[in-house]
């Protein structure tokens, strides 16, 4: 075969090109997978078809801006709407702001630690959700803002009804956000009516999130609203996050089999809300004397 | 031996030889058409469209594959699946992959395939297709995925349906306008 003329040589055949190409993605994957050594490479790429994306979401800039016009026709309405539903927020502010000082005075008489900071309207920024990808198999959503907006990966995002989720990857215009439906996902939380702190995490289904690892005997209903416990400190507590929808308890499992359904619409909202980072919390016990040991080193 | 045994009446010259002859894509067309695929892809769409949405870059990943194959290689390809895979949020390299392996079965099969007209061949590029998410699927399993529901296969029968559209509209710049029988 080597006696093949220059003329119809053609490089290597289909298969050994098949497996080369199958061998490099072999490769990216397990790279994306487990050591993420080059987060450079998805970078480029989102840059190089951000263009391309733009022109993609030209159709239904089109659509909003045809349906913004058509609802301006009822602004007057909404505006007395809005108008009413705030002053009956307002009222319920105002409580709240007499609780919490209220609540403070009393930590402070129990000598209790101080809570985690509850600033999370400080520094909220508004962003709108600019497509799903339409792959089954990841619960994540793209959203218009990104690291030239001051966002970082970590931050929560929320509706105006609880948590949808975190941000996890940042590009320079854009931004991944992990639902909480997401099955690689979990948020610590508690349970509203008694206060029994665990976690909840996604099961890769629309819409259904599990609690996993409570036991039969567990004090839970169907009903019940769970809201974040804010230990860990990365979400801020009492943000609702699900409500419990099946319990099925079986006298031969370890643990009860718990569902629930997320509070905010994780599948239908336009326009969400990204909280900025809580402050940093002291860092674990194992962790502790190296950070010490760094921080002498240099004071 | 009887010679006659074929009814030359009986054969329509027309349906299997009188196939268009193609001029050569031009490079920029190549990656012009799969650019606009890449568009179609990325438009944001929901529920049901979104579950009924074909792969439009395979469709023309597949038509170049199987009509001109030294226009696009498998490193095109390749690009355009880590363009998806960005896109999509998911492993990098999972749409490179199933892509350079349609490629691949383009290149095995595109002259059995080329036999057929562009209606006939909606079976075998679904099976295409069908192979395709397939390996998907088993990617995202070793992944720890769950199993999508049978809906996730609309997407290729779906494909397979425009795709004599996808394929006409893509050799429609490249036919000869002259009339080859006039002198």
């Amino acid at each position: 075969m080597d006696s093949t003329p220059q003329f119809f040589r053609h490089g290597p055949g289909p298969l050994a090109r098949l497996l080369l190409f199958v061998l490099l993605s072999c490769l990216l994957m397990v790279e994306d997978l487990r050591f993420k050594v080059i987060p450079e490479l998805r970078q480029a790429v989102a840059m190089i078809i951000y263009p391309i994306q733009q022109v993609a979401l030209l159709p239904s800039e089109v659509h909003d801006t045809v349906m913004d016009f058509i609802n301006s026709f009822h602004i007057i309405e909404e505006n007395a709407y809005l108008r009413e539903h705030y002053l009956r927020n307002s009222e319920k502010l105002l409580r709240l702001k007499a609780l919490e000082a209220e609540n403070t005075h009393l930590r402070k008489l129990l000598g209790a630690v101080n809570t985690i900071h509850a600033k999370t309207t400080a520094k909220a920024v508004m962003a709108e959700i600019l497509y799903t990808p339409r792959d089954p198999f990841s619960h994540k959503i793209t959203v218009n803002k990104g690291r030239e907006h001051g966002i970082q990966p970590g931050q929560i995002v929320i509706d105006y009804k609880g948590i949808i989720g975190q941000i996890t990857r940042v590009y320079p215009l854009v931004s991944e956000v992990t639902l909480i439906t997401d099955k690689d996902h979990s948020v610590p939380i508690q349970i509203v009516r008694n206060n029994i702190r665990t976690v909840i995490s996604g099961t890769g289904k629309n819409n259904e999130i599990e609690l996993r690892y409570l036991s039969v005997n567990t004090d839970i209903r169907e009903g019940d609203l769970l809201a974040t416990s804010g230990i860990g400190g990365v979400y801020p507590r009492g943000l609702p996050v699900a409500v419990v929808t099946g319990i099925k308890r079986h006298p031969s499992d370890n643990f009860a089999q718990i569902t629930g359904t997320p509070v905010a619409g994780v599948d239908r909202n336009r326009q969400v809300l990204i909280l900025s980072l809580s402050p940093a919390l002291p860092t674990s016990p194992e962790n502790l004397a190296e950070e010490s040991s760094v921080e002498s080193e240099n004071n | 031996m009887s010679l006659k045994i074929i009814d030359e009446s009986k054969i329509n010259p027309k349906k299997y030889i009188s196939k268009d002859m193609l001029a050569p894509a031009k490079s920029w067309y190549v990656i012009a058409s799969l650019v606009a695929a890449l568009i179609l892809n990325f438009v944001p769409l929901q529920s049901f469209a979104l579950a009924m949405r074909p792969d439009f870059a395979a469709l023309v990943i597949l038509y170049w594959a199987i009509n001109q194959p030294q226009r696009l290689g498998m490193s095109l390809a390749f690009c355009a699946g880590l363009m998806m895979d960005v896109h999509h949020t998911s492993v990098l390299g999972h749409h490179a992959l199933v892509y350079c392996v349609i490629v691949y079965i383009a290149s095995i099969f595109r002259r059995r395939i080329n036999v057929f007209s562009l209606v006939q061949q909606i079976p075998q590029i679904c099976v295409i297709l069908l192979i395709m998410q397939s390996i998907l699927i088993v990617i995202e399993l070793l992944g720890g995925a769950n199993l999508p529901g049978w809906h996730y296969y609309l997407k290729s029968l779906s494909g397979a349906i425009v795709w004599p559209i996808v394929a006409f509209l893509l050799s429609y710049p490249l036919k000869h306008r002259s009339n080859p029988d006039a002198l």
